[in-house]
């Protein structure tokens, strides 16, 4: 059974994520931990904004903080945020992954890690290469793996190496990734 | 890496913890374990080595790796002025109460290489309180420590200091406070006259001195519930009366034994006054 989603996204990533979440049906609850690229911008109105507009209890991660059903985390700016074994969240300022912090790399590797085959990683638009080696990871040890379809995506270098890299299960325009994320957590 | 194999990681994880604390005293058991797990197999990756059973072998046998190891698990990631909201807020809130005192007794946990040392000097020499305080800035780690003591940093960085240190409402330029020498900065020696650097290991030391601030921002947000609320009863024991706790921004004391033992200064900067009942 599937127990989060933990789910990447850069350049191009606000929108995306928002048409995502708006997406999802009513009765999709399971915890989503995002990581979003905005450099040392506050995410606070975006988050409100998709708080407001979502059934989803959308809020900044606050380390320690237990993982819930109903609620969306996204990680602060400038700071990692880590899944433990326990499914609780770590925030750390070390040294910036793939020339981001946070990385969608450390987010995937260590809940890969703590949730193994009950996990879904899904990658989103992005002109970098962070997320590919995490969600390789996901993919190794269990969990499900989906890549937005870089032809169809904003940006197409982040989806495009992580298909690359990892050999994600599921290549979906975004249209279709609710749809599919649905499916799989009522398996 | 297979799920079978990273189960046998974790254990070796442990036993490497274990080893660590027996052979040398430093205690990461009850670090983060996601965040030492990246790094150790960091350090795997880049040895060449393996598995953390042979990396085991060589931390206990050879010394050098060791201290290369060390340095890894410590937390070096720092900047001048860093969150200048929370300098700005300081100024503000913690200054006024500070300038009664006849004398300031800080104590700055966790200094790394001491860029917020210097920054908080540098502040308090604005606010003309630096003649009256000692601050005592610890750090497990000597290595950083001795850069902190030196007080010369990379020029690379001077640019993001100066414009955090503005931010941060600096009263002049932070060019006043340092000379430039072959692409580095000395910070100024007044700034350091009154700062003790110290050797502290906050998992298994103990208190050293009656404070009436402590400053540790983002280090306990590498440890785990049960040794967060040991270290900040550490806090509270070398507090005085009504002394100040400064903690990262993103840290907090909700959710810790100590959540009613303080009355919140700034929450969004994590600015905590001690209550006086509080032991």
């Amino acid at each position: 059974m599937t127990k989060a989603i933990v789910l990447g996204a850069s350049f191009g990533g606000m929108e995306a994520i928002k048409n995502l979440l708006f997406m999802l049906p009513a009765q999709c609850t399971i915890p989503i931990i995002a990581v979003l690229h905005i450099g040392n911008n506050t995410i606070d109105t975006y988050l409100s904004m998709l708080n407001k507009n979502s059934h989803y209890n959308v809020k900044e991660a606050e380390e320690k903080e237990s993982i819930k059903p109903g609620n969306f985390y996204f990680a602060p700016p400038n700071y990692h945020l880590l899944i433990e074994d326990n499914f609780t969240i770590s925030l750390s300022t070390d040294k910036k992954v793939n020339f981001s912090r946070p990385s969608i790399d450390v987010l995937f590797e260590t809940a890969a890690w703590s949730l193994q085959n009950e996990l879904i990683g899904v990658l989103l638009t992005g002109s970098n290469n962070d997320g590919a080696n995490g969600l390789k990871t996901i993919r190794e040890l269990g969990g499900t793996t989906i890549v937005e379809n870089p032809g169809t995506a904003f940006a197409k270098i982040m989806p495009e190496t992580a298909v690359k890299i990892s050999h994600p299960h599921f290549i979906l325009d975004l249209k279709d990734i609710a749809g599919k994320i649905t499916k799989l957590i009522n398996e | 890496m297979s799920l079978h194999e990273t189960e046998i990681q974790d254990i070796e994880l442990n036993l490497l913890l274990q080893a660590i604390y027996m052979k040398y005293g430093y205690d990461f058991r009850n670090y983060s374990k996601a965040h030492l797990k990246r790094r150790i197999l960091q350090r795997l990756k880049l040895s060449g080595l393996k598995t953390i059973t042979e990396m085991q072998k060589l931390i206990l046998w050879d010394t050098d790796f060791y201290k290369i190891f060390l340095k890894d698990l410590s937390i070096n990631v720092t900047e001048m002025f860093r969150d200048p909201d929370f300098y700005a807020a300081f100024r503000e809130k913690v200054i006024p109460d500070l300038r009664t005192y006849a004398h300031i007794k800080v104590w700055h946990a966790g200094c790394s290489t001491g860029e917020e040392v210097y920054s908080l000097a540098i502040l308090l020499k604005e606010e003309n309180l630096l003649g009256k305080t000692q601050i005592y800035a610890t750090d497990f780690n000597k290595n950083v420590l001795e850069v902190a003591k030196h007080g010369i940093y990379s020029k690379k960085e001077i640019d993001l200091y100066d414009q955090n240190y503005k931010q941060a409402g600096g009263k002049h330029e932070l060019s006043n406070y340092y000379t430039s020498k072959y692409g580095s900065v000395l910070f100024d020696k007044s700034l350091s006259k009154n700062i003790v650097f110290a050797d502290h290991n906050l998992v298994t030391d103990s208190v050293f001195a009656e404070v009436n601030l402590v400053f540790c921002r983002n280090v306990l947000i590498y440890f785990d519930k049960k040794l967060q609320n040991k270290v900040l009863r550490l806090f509270s024991e070398s507090l005085t009366k009504r002394g100040f706790l400064c903690l990262g921004t993103k840290e907090s004391l909700r959710f810790t034994d100590f959540d009613n033992k303080y009355s919140v200064i700034d929450s969004k900067m994590k600015i905590y006054k001690k209550l006086p009942e509080t032991k």
